[in-house]
C-alpha cells in the first residue's frame, strides 16, 4: 500500500491526513527524521512557515527530507509548504533557518495580504476537467519561476500551482473545502492505486459538512 | 456570513493549529515570540497578570501599539476587544489585525450582549467555559473557540476544568438519540442545529484552543493530550525568568506533546516560571472566566 507522510510540526496537517485517508492511502504524521522511513511521498501542509522552520531548527528532519527529495521522493507543498520548497524567497524573514528547496521559484510570503485580503477563486487546473476552488489565506505569491517549472494553474496571470518533476507546490489550500481531486492527481502521478476518487467519498463529505458551520 | 467568508475565517484558525499564540506588549516581545516559533501573537497593552495586579478598566490597546506589532512580525496578529464593544472591534478590523479576541480579560462593555461577529469580515475567537457558551459564541459568528481558564494566574486548573467540561459535554451529546437533542439544546441554551452538528462530529465545528494559566511546557503538552488544537500563553512567558527559552520550550512541547522525553527535554533549564496565584485564592468578583454570558 502507498504510504504518504504529512509534515506535522504545526498547521493544517490533520486536513491533509483526512483527504489522503479518503483516497485510500496509508498516512503517517512526520515530526522527526525517523518518520521518513519507507514513505512513498510527503505532503507539506499550510500553517506558519516561521513556526515550522524554527521547530525543525537544530534537528535532522529537514536535512534528511531534503536529501530524500533530491533522491526523487515526490513532495507536495501547500501555502507554508510551498514556502519551504521554494529555492528563493523575496525577503529574509526566514533568514538563517534551514528550509527544503527543490522548486526553482521565487516566493513572497503573505504577498496576497493580511487576513482581510484572503479570498477564494475558481482555478483552471491542468489535468482537471472542472475548475477547482482555491482557498487563499494570507497566501504566498509565486513571483518568478525557472525554466524547468511547469505551471499547472494561475490566478490573475500569476502561477498558483506549479510542478518541477516530482516536486509540487501550491499557494492555496487544497486541503480545505472538501475537494480531493488535487490530492488524487498528485497520487496518480505517483502511480498510486487510488481506491476511490474525490467528491463522493465519505471523508470528503465529512470535510464538506465541517465547513458548513452555520447557514 | 457567506459560506466563503466562513471558510476563510475558520481556515486561518486551521493554519494556527498545533501552535502557540503568545501575548506580547511591544515589538521586542513580538519578535521574541516569532523567533521562538509562535503561530501568532496577541497584541495588548498589559498581560493579564498585570491587568489583575493593577486593576482599573482594561480596554482595547492603542492603535499605535497594534500597528507597531503588526509591522514587527510576519506571523498573524490578534488583538482584544472588550466583550460587547463592537466599535473596538470595528477599529481593530480597520487596523488590519488578522483575528479579534472578544475577551473576558478586558473589562466587559456589555453585560447582556456579545458582539454580533457575523457582520465582520475579520474572524473572531471567543472564550468559553462550557459547551453552551462555546456554541452561543459560534452562533454569533466566532470562527474559533478557546477555553477560558483563569487568565493571569499561571494556575492551569481552570483551563483544565473548562476543557474537560467542554469535552465531556460533547461526549454526552454524542450518546444521545436524535429526539433527545432538542431538550439537550434547550438545557445548554444553544441552537439546535449546532447541537446536532456537535453530536454528529463529536467535537466543536471550529478549531478549539486552550487559554488561561498555561505556564510550562508540561501544561501545554497536557492540554494537547486532552485534545486541544493549540494553546494561548498570556502572562506565562513574559512574566517568567527567561522568556526566550520558555517561549521556545512551550512551542517544542506543543508540537511533540505526545513524546514525554521531548517534553522533559524542553522543560530543562528554563529558569523561574511565573510566580502566579492559585485560582482558589482569587476572590470570586475578580475571576475573569465568569465574564461572558
Amino acid at each position: 500500500m502507498v504510504r504518504i507522510g504529512v509534515l506535522a510540526l504545526q498547521g493544517a496537517f490533520r486536513e491533509h491526513l483526512t483527504v489522503l485517508g479518503s483516497l485510500g492511502v496509508e498516512t503517517r504524521k512526520v515530526t522527526r527524521a525517523e518518520h521518513l522511513t519507507d514513505l512513498d511521498a510527503v505532503v507539506l501542509p499550510g500553517g506558519e512557515s516561521t513556526a515550522m522552520v524554527r521547530i525543525a531548527d537544530g534537528t535532522d528532519l529537514f536535512p534528511q527530507l531534503r536529501r530524500r527529495i533530491d533522491e526523487g521522493l515526490p513532495v507536495f507543498g501547500t501555502c507554508a509548504g510551498l514556502i519551504l520548497l521554494a529555492d528563493h524567497l523575496s525577503d529574509d524573514s526566514l533568514g538563517g533557518y534551514g528550509r527544503l528547496g527543490g522548486l526553482d521559484i521565487t516566493v513572497a510570503r503573505n504577498a496576497y495580504g493580511r487576513q482581510r485580503e484572503s479570498f477564494t477563486a475558481p482555478l483552471t487546473v491542468s489535468g482537471l476537467d472542472e475548475s477547482f476552488d482555491g482557498t487563499f489565506i494570507r497566501a504566498p505569491q509565486i513571483l518568478d519561476i525557472g525554466s524547468d517549472v511547469e505551471v499547472l494553474a494561475s490566478h490573475n496571470g500569476q502561477p498558483v500551482l506549479v510542478r518541477q518533476g516530482h516536486v509540487w507546490g501550491g499557494s492555496f489550500h487544497p486541503e480545505l473545502g472538501g475537494d480531493a481531486r488535487l490530492h488524487a492527481q498528485f497520487l496518480h502521478h505517483l502511480g498510486a492505486a487510488v481506491q476511490r476518487l474525490s467528491h463522493d467519498s465519505s471523508a470528503s463529505a465529512d470535510a464538506q459538512r465541517r465547513i458548513r458551520i452555520r447557514r | 456570513m457567506t459560506e466563503t467568508q466562513t471558510l476563510l475565517n475558520t481556515g486561518l484558525a486551521q493554519m494556527l493549529k498545533g501552535g502557540v499564540i503568545m501575548d506580547v506588549v511591544n515589538e521586542e516581545q513580538a519578535r521574541i515570540a516569532e523567533a521562538a516559533g509562535a503561530s501568532a501573537v496577541m497584541a495588548l497593552e498589559r498581560v493579564p497578570a498585570d491587568i489583575r495586579a493593577q486593576g482599573g478598566v482594561a480596554r482595547m490597546s492603542d492603535p499605535d501599539l497594534i500597528d507597531s506589532i503588526v509591522s514587527a512580525v510576519s506571523i498573524p496578529v490578534m488583538a482584544k476587544a472588550r466583550i460587547g464593544h463592537f466599535v473596538e472591534a470595528q477599529i481593530l478590523e480597520t487596523l488590519g489585525v488578522d483575528y479579534i479576541d472578544e475577551s473576558e480579560v478586558l473589562s466587559p462593555a456589555d453585560y447582556v450582549n456579545h458582539i454580533d461577529k457575523s457582520v465582520f469580515q475579520v474572524p473572531f475567537v471567543c472564550g468559553a467555559t462550557n459547551l453552551g457558551e462555546a456554541l452561543r459564541r459560534i452562533t454569533e459568528g466566532a470562527s474559533m473557540i478557546r477555553s477560558k481558564g483563569e487568565a493571569g494566574t499561571g494556575d492551569v486548573s481552570e483551563a483544565m476544568r473548562h476543557l474537560r467540561t467542554i469535552n465531556s459535554e460533547i461526549r454526552a451529546l454524542t450518546a444521545k438519540s436524535e429526539d433527545e437533542l432538542y431538550v439537550a439544546a434547550k438545557e445548554i441554551a444553544a441552537p439546535y442545529h449546532l447541537v446536532k452538528q456537535v453530536a454528529s462530529l463529536g467535537r466543536l465545528p471550529v478549531v478549539t484552543f486552550v487559554a488561561g494559566g498555561i505556564a510550562t511546557p508540561a501544561d501545554a503538552a497536557m492540554m494537547m493530550q486532552l485534545g486541544a488544537d493549540g494553546v494561548f500563553v498570556g502572562s506565562g512567558i513574559f512574566k517568567s525568568g527567561n522568556p526566550e527559552a520558555r517561549a521556545k520550550a512551550i512551542v517544542e512541547a506543543t508540537t511533540h506533546f505526545d513524546d514525554p522525553a521531548a517534553v522533559a527535554a524542553a522543560s530543562r533549564g528554563l529558569g523561574d516560571a511565573m510566580v502566579g496565584i492559585n485560582v482558589a485564592d482569587v476572590p470570586a468578583p475578580h475571576r475573569l472566566a465568569e465574564r461572558g454570558w
